[in-house]
């Protein structure tokens, strides 16, 4: 149940490009800080009304609905810049997901690689593996993503910053899951199918990469249901911190910031919409990593 | 006590290794606190090589990571060129708000997830337990960010409760009583976001460790001596859960540096968070750095008090060692 909706909630995001009816940059100039658009029924067929009723109209422009200029259709309201939000938060779980997850692999496989290295190979490898990794872990998380982040370039454009934010936010968070991949490998290479493997000659790198590293497989997809909602979270944090992803590509961090002046939210409340879209995922992600725990126990 | 020593040793080594990664990735860092002056037309060359002598950025790492090391250890922690004075004391005159309403918000939590947890591991399978366990998730899946966004809108919305800061701005005129009441006035909204965000944390685990110790045989062996079911919970079963959950107390006190970050910044509480964002925005890597290594001697000293306690209430754990 819950895999299934975590696939719903990701195939959503994947699709924003036809799900929202509006490009994510498109502006509005006669609706900034629009409210949501009522939707009305006639019958059977919707209509948008604003004053005056526009129907709704499915499969329109490329998009699976829409409605004829000079209507709009705003399904969470729009922003100060008279941007559609829905179509925007669609667009930025795009990149906050996105980061979120790349992280997460970029955090696994090393853990994956380190990890098992460590522990199948012992000795000097081990100790100075484990031991900078204990050096990532004694800085409280969000301080070491900061001061990672601080002492990298301030303004850069949103492809760099993408790639940045990944690399960030996927290699400080590798000494974890590590430690955890470490413990398989280190009671993976005792095995007698392990020990067979070498008594046939296999070399450590091919018994590492054939027999040890599958073995850590379950830990890795725990560990990444764990770590995905707090990367998409540290994502958020820092586009909302203004030291992620800049306007005008919205991420749901950086759609958050707008929310920031508390006169704005007073009065658009709608503009919290990126933070409440974050719960569901969250919510998802947790239930799944519950079950996954319970099962190994 | 040759446990004690060796745990205290192995802290330093930390706490020295972090310092050195730290240091050098300032120092490879691209760009620095002149990067902005760099680009003014009328500023020559030669003044920014000058500027950036008289800093001493223009000497060798080890020379440059000696002299930090030895300020930091006069809790000096370098000079800050944002604000012209060593950065040690001015991020000392922040820890204070921080630690305040960090320190507040971790009592409160615990307090409530100790109850809440023993209450609802008693009652495991039950459909109150059932009821708590989605107040838990739920809580936990709403991120601090928009709790604090929320409370701030409301505060304003309402007017009863102060939007930002943490006195009023005649606070130096007021009299002791009515000082403690404002500066309570100011701290609940900020106080109320960290607890909803730390207690559902806590709660799961104390939940969770305390119904381990309720499957094991002596808590089967005490019910069958017909000890009553209070008695039970607190004086068997918590006790016995303790373990794991003193590491997490050991966590909660490394935290609390840490912890109130967002909060601060965005609810404008003069804390750590803010100095610490400025400075990122300003490259001022003193500033950075102090406070980076500052709640790492807080996570740091938060694990060795961990395993200090463990030590004690853990026979077990003297035996290994």
């Amino acid at each position: 149940m819950a895999v299934a909706l975590l696939v719903a909630l990701h195939a959503a995001i994947l699709l924003a490009g036809v799900l929202a009816p509006y490009p994510y940059a498109e502006q509005h100039r006669d609706f900034p800080y629009a409210p949501p658009t009522g939707i009305h029924f006639a019958g059977l067929r919707p209509f948008a009304d604003a004053g005056h009723r526009y129907p709704v109209r499915f499969f329109v422009r490329g998009r699976l609905f829409g409605v004829d200029p000079p209507g709009v259709l705003f399904l969470c309201g729009s922003d100060g810049l008279g941007r559609d939000v829905f179509s925007r938060l669609l667009y930025g779980g795009q990149v906050s997901l996105f980061t979120g997850l790349l992280a997460t692999v970029v955090s696994l496989s090393l853990a994956l690689v380190l990890g098992a290295g460590a522990g199948f190979f012992g000795g000097w490898t081990d100790r100075i593996l484990m031991r900078s990794g204990e050096l990532t872990m004694a800085v409280p998380w969000l301080y070491l993503l900061l001061g990672v982040r601080a002492f990298l370039p301030l303004h850069i454009g949103t492809g760099e910053a993408f790639l940045l934010l990944i690399a960030i936010i996927g290699g400080i968070g590798w000494a974890r899951p590590a430690r955890l991949v470490r413990g398989v490998a280190l009671s993976g290479r005792e095995e007698p199918f392990v020990l067979a493997a070498r008594g046939f000659g296999g070399s450590s790198f091919y018994l590492l990469r054939r027999h040890v590293m599958p073995l850590a497989w379950p830990v890795l997809v725990t560990q990444a249901t764990i770590l995905a909602p707090q990367y998409v979270m540290a994502e958020v944090t820092l586009s909302f911190l203004g030291l992620g992803i800049g306007e005008p590509v919205p991420s749901w961090g950086n759609m958050l910031a707008e929310a920031r002046q508390y006169y704005a939210i007073v009065s658009h409340p709608w503009l919290l919409a990126p933070g409440l879209a974050v719960i569901p995922f969250l919510l998802v992600y947790l239930r799944i990593a519950d079950g996954l725990l319970q099962k190994r126990r | 006590m040759k446990f004690l020593a060796g745990r205290i040793l192995h802290s330093l080594f930390l706490l020295a290794g972090v310092s050195l990664l730290c240091f050098l990735f300032a120092a490879l860092a691209p760009g620095d606190y002149f990067a902005e002056l760099r680009m003014d037309p009328t500023v020559s060359n030669q003044t920014i090589a000058g500027l950036r002598a008289r800093a001493g950025m223009d000497r060798p790492f080890l020379a440059r990571y000696g002299a930090w090391a030895a300020s930091a250890l006069r809790g000096e922690f370098g000079y800050s060129l944002a604000y012209g004075a060593p950065a040690g004391p001015i991020v000392g005159e922040r820890i204070g708000a921080t630690l305040l309403l960090t320190g507040t918000a971790t009592l409160l939590a615990w307090l409530l997830a100790v109850p809440w947890g023993v209450w609802s591991a008693a009652r495991r399978g039950a459909w109150l337990d059932g009821i708590s366990r989605a107040i838990l998730a739920l809580l936990l899946a709403v991120p601090d960010l928009l709790l604090a966004i929320v409370f701030l809108a409301l505060a304003v919305e309402t007017g009863s409760f102060p939007a930002g800061g943490m006195v009023s701005r005649d606070f130096s005129s007021l009299g002791a009583a009515a000082k403690l009441r404002d500066a309570a006035w100011h701290m609940a909204l900020p106080v109320a976001v960290l607890v909803l965000g730390m207690f559902p944390v806590l709660a799961r685990h104390v939940r969770a460790s305390v119904a381990e110790a309720l499957d094991s045989p002596f808590v089967l062996s005490a019910r069958a001596n017909g000890i009553g079911e209070r008695r039970l919970l607190f004086r068997h079963a918590l006790p016995a859960a303790l373990n794991p959950l003193i590491s997490l107390f050991g966590i909660s006190v490394g935290t609390l540096l840490s912890a109130s970050l967002l909060v601060e910044v965005v609810m404008g509480w003069p804390g750590l968070g803010p100095l610490f964002l400025e400075a990122i925005m300003a490259r001022d890597f003193a500033i950075v750095l102090a406070v980076v290594m500052l709640s790492t001697v807080f996570l740091i000293a938060g694990n060795l008090l961990a395993d200090l306690l463990l030590y004690r209430a853990d026979p077990r754990i003297r035996v290994r060692s």
